[in-house]
């Protein structure tokens, strides 16, 4: 080090640097001994430290940024730091129209995009006065869809919770049978994930065949899959030792900060919207609301392994009832001004519009060719108004708030993502508990970044 | 090791875990639980590996599955893209570019651009973007012909953004048997609507002798084009 500096080197350690302030303690990296540092750490009196942890952390579910205030490995304040997936999607959907809004709101929560799209369907036909004019049949498709989602989202949940824990055996179970779901609402949409499947009125086509025998087929390795799950997580001593009693935030934390899902199920409250305000015909179907009373990361786990055996519930009855319906029934309100006029068929060239369709269209009925150009190049007006429609999603009350000015699109469209309020939960969970148990919180509350920022 | 729990004054929760309905096996099975993840370890190196051998093995997608594009032909070999923009106006990622032009049906020696699709207009230029695609699918679901399709590929990598803009010789799809490569004209005693109603079933006589007889007018038509 030199004290000897010209002004062309801008980097040259000026001379204010080496004066201290007095009384300041200096540590230098090199020569001393590492005691003398430590007793000179000590005579400070002081171990808080500020740790940044993300956005680009493995073990923060994405890109989530927490701001840790440590006191040694006590936490002793936590600050959620969000907005990195932040993609203008609520923006972007009062651009387009009512249709084409699916296509962006599936991509919030990656996780559970049938929940958004059944969540903005709702909102967009209750705003149009046509909920009783959707047919049985894309009800039952969206309930049964709806709870595939669920399945997969809470695989996703447990899998990458016990990879955050360092179990790479349940990530890897829980994927290899998120998979076969994957698989299942591949053969339905054509996609795994942003599916743009359920539409304004309905649903995009009927499921396609051979589709019951799949699930028939699915059905029994799910359950050795979650059997699997349950005897990797559920009585293990570690996992234990990690989950219980951690992210501890009872029934008046819940309430006070707006969580639900399973979080609130965890702290007692028998509170599901599939229950308490039934949407899609959820009243007709047998299923139990899982609730727990440890308000624990560890409760919350369990409670997701159990929902998973209530929603293949869901799924084989709803497969009773599609299986029940007579062949051809509509799947698509019935009202031409606003159903979607699509008929899709795969032949040798593909998937596209069906030939009767094009017959139909450009061949015989001059009145179908203009509703086709009109809703797909202009869309359908819904009158003006605002309306809330909630769901059950896998994470809790996935909210719709949809306005509109009259137009062929959305006003504004706000969406009430349950993982954004969940993650409020996560400085109550994690103050006052180890540095560790902030992960095991972290994976208990399950956010999704897609739909925290949107 | 105690953890202070904010809002509980002995640090610990107040309705235990014990209160949890656990499944009452007894004492060696509550012993043994613990252990039934090792048997889940253990029983799986008996069981066939799921892990899909990408690229070595590619996995059939399912029928519906929504992957590159492809623009159609009709049996005879005309463009069923009619250029109404139609895929354009119901893309919500504005992938799709779609110009079209009129087809002309005065003999190309007489400065005559070609006939390419039935009826008045055809897609001249067709491109899309698979930088900006989402595959929704909702192009294919507005394109009133069926000239849009979505098949089964989708191995749609490459390193750079111009080769991801696919234009319409990329997407056209082949000429299949009984077919010819558009421009030419229309069968015989068809109209536009014949073609839609399924009338036409291939190329025929006509056809195929206007094309041979029309070869290097076809062929000086591309040139000037490019």
């Amino acid at each position: 080090m030199t004290t000897q500096h010209t002004a062309s080197d801008p980097y040259a350690t000026s001379s204010a640097d080496e004066t201290f302030a007095e009384g300041a303690a200096v540590f230098n990296a090199s020569g001393g001994d590492w005691d003398d540092l430590v007793d000179e750490a000590t005579s400070l009196h002081e171990e808080r430290i500020v740790v940044n942890m993300g956005p680009q952390h493995p073990s923060t579910h994405g890109v989530l940024r927490l701001i840790l205030e440590l006191d040694g490995e006590s936490v002793t304040e936590t600050r959620a730091g969000i907005g990195y997936l932040h993609t203008g999607i609520e923006k972007n959907m009062e651009f387009r129209t009512w249709t084409q809004g699916v296509t962006f709101c599936t991509r919030m929560d990656y996780l559970t995009p049938m929940f958004q799209e059944t969540a903005f369907c709702l909102a967009v036909e209750k705003l149009l006065g046509i909920t009783d004019q959707i047919p049985e049949r894309a009800s039952v498709i969206r309930v049964l869809m709806m709870e595939l989602t669920r399945l997969s989202s809470h695989l996703v949940a447990l899998a990458t919770g016990g990879l955050e824990m360092g179990a790479t055996t349940v990530m890897t179970v829980g994927f290899r049978e998120r998979e076969r779901i994957l698989s299942i609402i591949e053969m339905i949409t054509g996609l795994r994930m942003n599916n743009a499947y359920i539409r304004p009125g309905g649903v995009a086509q009927d499921l396609p065949r051979g589709v019951y025998d799949k699930i028939r087929d699915t059905m029994p390795q799910l359950r050795r899959g979650l059997r699997e799950l349950e005897l990797l997580l559920v009585e293990n001593p570690i996992l234990k030792g990690r989950t219980v009693d951690v992210g501890f935030l009872d029934l008046t934390g819940c309430m006070a900060l707006g969580v639900t899902g399973p979080i609130l199920r965890s702290a007692g409250l028998p509170h599901d919207l599939r229950k308490s305000a039934p949407y899609c015909g959820y009243e007709d179907y047998d299923f139990d609301v899982i609730t727990r009373d440890t308000c624990d990361a560890y409760g919350r786990l369990r409670i997701r392994i159990d929902e998973m055996h209530q929603s293949l519930r869901i799924i084989e009855q709803a497969t009773a009832k599609l299986q029940a319906h007579a062949p051809g029934s509509p799947v698509m309100v019935a009202d031409k001004k606003i159903a979607w006029p699509a008929q899709l068929a795969i032949g040798t060239d593909g998937q596209g519009n069906s030939l009767d369709h094009i017959r139909e269209i450009m061949g015989e009925s001059m009145e179908s060719l203009i509703h086709h150009f009109k809703l797909v190049t202009e869309g359908f007006r819904v009158p003006p108004g605002q309306v809330y429609v909630a769901v059950e999603s896998a994470k809790g009350e996935l909210g719709c708030h949809a306005v509109s000015d009259g137009g062929t699109r959305p006003f504004r469209v706000h969406f009430r993502d349950p993982s954004f309020n969940n993650l409020q939960a996560v400085a109550a969970m994690c103050e006052g508990g180890q540095m560790a148990d902030v992960i095991v919180a972290v994976a208990s509350i399950d956010p999704v970044m897609g739909g925290v920022d949107r | 090791m105690s953890r202070p729990v904010p809002g509980s004054g002995d640090g610990r929760p107040t309705s235990s875990s014990s209160s949890v309905p656990e499944r009452q096996g007894g004492g060696i099975a509550d012993f043994l639980a613990p252990l039934g993840g090792f048997g889940v370890t253990f029983a799986t190196m008996f069981r066939k590996v799921l892990t899909e051998e990408y690229p070595e093995v590619k996995r059939p997608t399912e029928a519906r599955y929504h992957g590159r594009h492809q623009l159609n032909r009709h049996p005879d070999g005309l463009e069923k893209c009619i250029g109404c923009e139609l895929c354009a106006w119901a893309c919500p990622a504005d992938a799709i570019l779609v110009e079209g032009a009129s087809n002309d049906d005065t003999p190309i020696a007489e400065g005559g651009t070609g006939r390419f699709s039935p009826g008045e207009r055809f897609g001249r230029v067709y491109q899309i973007n698979y930088l900006r695609c989402i595959f929704c699918g909702l192009c294919i679901e507005a394109c009133p012909t069926r000239a849009l399709t979505m098949t089964n590929v989708y191995e749609l990598a490459d390193n750079n953004r111009g080769d991801l803009i696919f234009t319409k010789d990329q997407l056209l799809a082949p000429v299949q048997e009984g077919m010819l490569p558009s421009p030419h004209p229309m069968v015989d005693g068809m109209e536009e609507r014949d073609y839609y109603l399924g009338k036409v079933t291939g190329s025929t006589r006509e056809q195929e002798a206007w094309a041979h007889d029309h070869a290097d007018e076809v062929a000086s038509l591309e040139s000037n084009r490019r």
